[in-house]
């Protein structure tokens, strides 16, 4: 019997890697009322993507259903023909998708993209298809909306690639919207205004929304229920509110404990003067080479002023192009200034024959993926540094490399393993071994954790803070999530399009911000807070919520 | 666009240059008199004397080449040593049998192998995917004057339905010379079907993987629609490039081909040049093939954007 | 620093690295491959020790034979042994693949690595004079220099490494530009290693895959490359025994000896084709986004 008041039913699915895989997802139930808004919540490999694919009917092979039901309006999907899943799919049951570099056709303009839609599935005129494409446009913010229309998915960034899909996928008043971690590839900023679309809109049309997610904190601001999904199964489902303030799994606890929170910091050691100083350093980027030269430069760091004291921690925050990167790298040498002066201990690095102090700045990156040698042993990639420390004998470095990965946490066997064989924690341990292996007295640590699950970020915060207190060298941690620098950081600066526009101690920044940027970088943090009981609530900071 | 356009021609002109030199330089290689060798053994001690003047013998290598330069820039390219035609008129007249022939099969061959490589790649692994495949492959292995020969022995031997040497221009009597080009041709189409096939299904593989596919299946779209509208445009620039490469490589390995059929084409002619020293006749036909190679991948250059609309214009 | 370490927490131990695979059945192209390519080797490196008659004698009383039990693929227009000449013909071939693919991949890739390690000048330069290369196609820059240096192993082999470098240089140029941008390459450099220490440890060794898989490539295009000069007449000159040159003879009996024109089109197809899939099956091993 379908109950009027159920959109969505999922009644113990289970799907199923290939013909005799393993179960990606396994047993799991839950409903969705018309105009609700759950969350599934989860790590990596929770098949959490994988129960949202099963309830549009879009499984990508070799996934294939093999118990259980998901029910649309009472209908069981996989009772339907294929035309009729093809006329919910759009009509009724709209998606969003995550990458918003592939998720838009790029070779065709996004009139006709936003028009194929509407004419699959309505009967509307062109001509007043263009009228409610030009109007949803208006409505999501854009300015110029005819030139809009006739324009390509790379000209727009990818915030505005997002709320474009949105757009046209809300064009079709659909009455369920699945939106598969929509904002994870975007920076907080532009998360924020995302997810802001995504709500005025659904509201305006009563649409219910299943949100995918591995940001617990993220969905507490505005979900109703919320489904904690790990490895398959869902381990502890129920409103917001019972989530938060009495979880009752392990794992969920373990989750919510990831988020990172203040913390108490160490006392910074006795110095004369500051480790390292920027003095009014600007960057330019080249532009596009054409046939006669460069043509203008685009200036991407505007007189920037900075100082580190030894063993400090300062974080460095602001969205995406605002600069923060670019002067990182600058520090240890990949990108050059082109005015101003980098003072290491007094002497200034911009300046050729200071390579021994350059040395003492090391980098740590920001993909796991990508920053280690595919072809090298782990081993090896931990002992490449010290090819430049004078005087070091084979066996000093040796016995270099063995402490450095007991320190890292990984036993000996990794020495002769290849990054392929490590999971992406694990690599980003070694990029943190190979940048302390000189022992160095400044690390640049450019967003080390953003490209990591949760539970694997707070392991990896928990082992910087361990090597600095054992190596005590100062940092510059650049990120652009606040929340994530509130438990490490000493000092805090903001950039914002290439300039510093606010720079203070942790707690003043968190506090009492000054500067309108901060506050909105604020604003787009995570605010749950933990209670004496146990529980967790969405903590009222000096910036009201935007949500 | 106009701007695209001229960038991309301005840069062609160094490589042209630079093949004219390297033609030049070829010839200039061969030991001996040049002025001898283009005329040939048969030339009398006058005609020499004018050649060598003409050809600028005595004054410095770099003149000779500006000299030489100019001439095939005013469309003189001397004259065959053998028949003592203008060689212009002569490879441009060849050329159009072998360029007749070549477009006609790798349009073809396009025509089928894109959209067999596209539902290859929509059903992956399956036996049609495998099929497709394994014939692709095949094909791919066949040298292409072995096929000639296999089928000239089968249509035109066995069964006597196609005549087995001869050519008749189309324009003088269009049923016969079709019956004269057809073997080629099938030939040809058969060859390079392998090739495109194999890059088409593998730049839709690549294609169907992303998530703009998703998206449009998530929009209610058919298979249909989604493969014709959204995946084939896509996919569509690396096969384009290919097809390119090919075009112009067929210009000159199309010699095996007009050998095994006795068609009179640009590849026969030029080894027929070989063999009678005729190097009038082989520079010209170097310099044309190479030309026309570079115009052809400027083609495809000036094409892409309208597949990917990434490429500025 | 001197404080007093903080203690470690246990230390993680590296999930168990699957016990060397119990051998599976490698892919079907692979399998295929490797037959008819050691089929090849095997019939090429017979060839230099024995084949079952002399491939040069000519034995005018039993010309233009049908396959026999004396003569297992018959005998051509002069009573030579169609199965000697043929094996005889796999080593040229062979040779002549070798020779040109090792030249090219030396050259090509001491080229591509000198581009796109010193940019500048010297790789717009350098680009030039390849894409001005690349506009001969493989025949016509061997047709152009047989007219020169007349017809030879050798000389096939300098035409065809000539027409090939190009190719490798391109790939190689575009790895080493590709690989430039990555961070592990970044890494190198903060770590205080020289540029060219750099180029020779992190980026040249990640070259290997995508050269190997258009080396396989290669092998294919010179033997079809020498086949069809040989064909043409333009190739090995006789009396030696080539593939293409027998097809070439075997043309004017095509009515009469049809059995001529099959069998050295056959191996030239064999050889092509086991060249192919050994390239597939190398480029999904060592890509195995492609496949999937």
């Amino acid at each position: 019997m379908s109950m009027p008041d159920v959109l969505l039913a999922v009644d113990h699915l289970k799907i199923r890697v290939g013909a005799h895989g393993p179960l990606a997802v396994n047993d799991l139930s839950f409903t969705i009322a018309p105009g609700e808004i759950v969350a599934l919540v989860g790590e990596s490999g929770s098949g959490k993507t994988m129960a949202a694919r099963a309830a549009i009917g879009l499984l990508p092979p070799p996934l294939e259903h093999c118990g259980g039901q998901v029910r649309f309006q009472g209908h069981d999907l996989n009772s339907l023909k294929p035309e009729q899943l093809r006329e919910l799919r759009g009509a009724k049951i709209g998606m969003v998708f995550q990458e918003p570099m592939v998720s838009l056709n790029p070779s065709m303009s996004i009139g006709e993209q936003m028009a194929e839609g509407l004419r699959l599935h309505t009967k509307l005129t062109e001509a007043q298809i263009r009228e409610r494409s030009l109007e949803m446009l208006g409505h999501i913010g854009i300015k110029d909306a005819e030139r809009c229309l006739a324009a390509f998915p790379h000209e727009f960034s990818g915030g505005m690639r997002q709320r474009i899909m949105l757009a046209s996928v809300m064009l079709l008043r659909p009455a369920l919207l699945i939106a598969d971690e929509p904002t994870t590839a975007l920076d907080c900023l532009a998360q924020l205004d995302v997810l802001k679309l995504m709500l005025d809109l659904t509201r305006e049309q009563g649409t219910a929304i299943l949100f995918i997610s591995h940001d617990l904190s993220l969905v507490a601001r505005y979900a109703h229920k919320v489904v904690v999904m790990r490895e398959g199964r869902a381990v502890e489902q129920g409103t917001i509110e019972q989530i938060l303030l009495a979880p009752k799994a392990d794992y969920t606890r373990q989750l919510l404990e990831a988020l990172p929170r203040r913390g108490v910091l160490a006392d910074l050691p006795q110095a004369d003067g500051p480790l390292l100083t920027v003095k009014d350093v600007c960057i330019e980027h080249p532009g596009p080479r054409s046939l006669w030269g460069r043509t203008a430069f685009k200036r991407v760091v505007h007189s920037a002023n900075l100082s580190i004291a030894p063993g400090e921690t300062l974080a460095l925050v602001g969205g995406s192009g605002s600069g923060k990167t670019t002067l990182g790298r600058a520090i240890v040498g990949l990108n050059k200034a082109c005015a101003g002066a980098i003072e290491f201990e007094g002497v200034d690095i911009l300046k050729s024959g200071n390579r021994e102090h350059r040395l003492q700045c090391q980098m740590i990156f920001q993909d796991p993926y990508s920053s280690l040698d595919p072809r090298m042993k782990i081993g090896d990639i931990l002992a490449e540094p010290s090819r430049h420390v004078p005087g070091m004998s084979a066996e000093q470095k040796r016995e270099r490399v063995a402490k450095t990965l007991l320190d890292i946490g990984l036993a000996e066997q990794f020495v002769d393993r290849f990054p392929h064989q490590l999971s992406g924690g694990q690599r980003q341990r070694v990029a943190i071994g190979r940048a302390l292996v000189r022992h160095p007295r400044l690390v640049i640590a450019d967003e080390p954790i953003s490209a990591l699950d949760m539970t694997i970020q707070k392991q990896i915060l928990e082992l910087f803070e361990r090597l600095q207190a054992q190596y005590g060298f100062a940092c510059l941690f650049i990120s652009h999530d606040l929340a994530a620098v509130e438990r490490i950081a000493h000092r805090v600066a903001v950039m914002s399009e290439g300039r510093v526009v606010e720079m203070g101690a942790r707690d003043e920044i968190f506090d009492r911000p000054q500067h309108p940027y901060t506050r909105k970088l604020l604003a787009a943090a995570s605010p749950l807070e933990k209670l004496e009981n146990g529980g967790y609530r969405i903590r009222q900071g000096p910036v009201p919520l935007a949500l | 666009m106009f701007r695209f356009i001229s960038q991309r021609l301005a840069m062609s002109i160094p490589t042209l240059l630079l093949i004219s030199l390297m033609v030049f330089a070829i010839i200039r290689l061969v030991p001996g008199d040049p002025a001898l060798l283009m005329l040939g053994d048969m030339a009398d001690a006058h005609s020499l004397e004018v050649a060598r003047a003409s050809l600028g013998l005595d004054q410095p290598l770099p003149m000779q080449f500006l000299i030489w330069f100019k001439a095939v820039l005013s469309g003189d390219l001397g004259h065959s040593i053998t028949t003592n035609e203008a060689v212009l008129p002569l490879i441009l007249d060849r050329f159009q049998v072998s360029a007749g022939i070549v477009l006609v099969s790798v349009l073809l061959a396009a025509l089928i192998a894109v959209p067999a490589g596209l539902l290859a790649a929509w059903k992956q692994d399956s036996a049609l995917d495998f099929g497709v495949v394994s014939t692709a492959t095949l094909l791919l292995s066949i040298p292409s004057f072995w096929l000639g020969l296999l089928l000239l022995y089968a249509f035109g031997i066995k069964l006597g339905w196609l005549p087995v040497v001869g050519y008749v221009s189309f324009g003088q009597a269009p049923w016969q010379a079709l019956s004269f080009i057809v073997l080629p041709i099938v030939t040809l189409t058969l060859v390079e079907l392998g090739a495109i096939t194999r890059m088409a299904r593998a730049s839709a593989i690549e294609v169907l993987r992303l998530e703009y596919i998703t998206h449009a299946r998530a929009k209610g779209l058919s298979e249909r629609a989604v493969l014709w509208r959204h995946a084939l445009r896509n996919s569509f620039a690396p096969t384009l490039t290919l097809i390119g490469l090919i075009l112009g490589n067929l210009l000159s390995g199309i010699a095996v081909l007009e050998t095994v059929f006795t068609l009179p084409g640009i590849g026969r002619l030029m080894v027929d040049a070989i063999y009678a020293r005729d190097y009038p006749v082989l520079q010209g036909c170097l310099l044309l093939v190479t030309f026309v190679y570079v115009l052809v991948n400027l083609l495809v250059d000036l094409l892409y954007p309208l597949f990917d609309p990434r490429v500025k214009l | 620093m001197n404080k007093p370490l903080p203690v470690a927490p246990e230390v993680l131990l590296p999930a168990p690295v699957r016990a060397p695979r119990a051998w599976r059945v490698p892919p079907l192209n692979a399998l295929i491959g490797a037959f008819l390519l050691g089929l090849l080797l095997i019939m090429a490196a017979l060839g230099l020790v024995w084949t079952p008659h002399d491939p040069l004698a000519l034995n005018l009383l039993a010309r233009l034979q049908a396959p026999t039990a004396a003569h297992w693929l018959g005998t051509d227009e002069y009573g030579r042994d169609v199965l000697s000449r043929l094996m005889i013909g796999a080593h040229t071939s062979l040779w002549v693949s070798v020779l040109t693919v090792s030249m090219a991949i030396v050259a090509g890739t001491f080229l591509g690595l000198l581009a796109g390690f010193l940019r500048g000048w010297v790789d717009r330069g350098l680009m030039m004079i390849n894409d001005a290369l690349l506009a001969f196609p493989g025949i016509l820059l061997a047709l152009g220099l047989m007219a020169i240096i007349g017809p030879s192993l050798y000389g096939i082999v300098f035409a065809l490494s000539l027409a090939y470098t190009p190719s490798v240089v391109r790939v190689v140029r575009g790895t080493v530009l590709s690989l430039r941008e990555k961070e592990f390459v970044e890494a190198s450099r903060v770590i205080g290693n020289s540029e060219l220490y750099t180029m020779l440890r992190h980026i040249a060794p990640n070259c290997v895959a995508p050269v190997c898989v258009l080396a396989t490539s290669m092998f294919g295009w010179a033997i079809l490359a020498e086949s069809a000069l040989s064909f043409l007449g333009l190739g090995v000159p006789p009396p030696a025994a080539t593939w293409g040159n027998m097809l070439a003879a075997s043309r004017p009996y095509i009515a009469t000896a049809s059995w001529l024109g099959l069998f050295p089109g056959v191996c030239i197809a064999m050889a092509l084709l086991a060249f192919n899939l050994c390239g597939d099956a190398l480029r999904d091993r060592l890509d195995p986004r492609m496949s999937k």
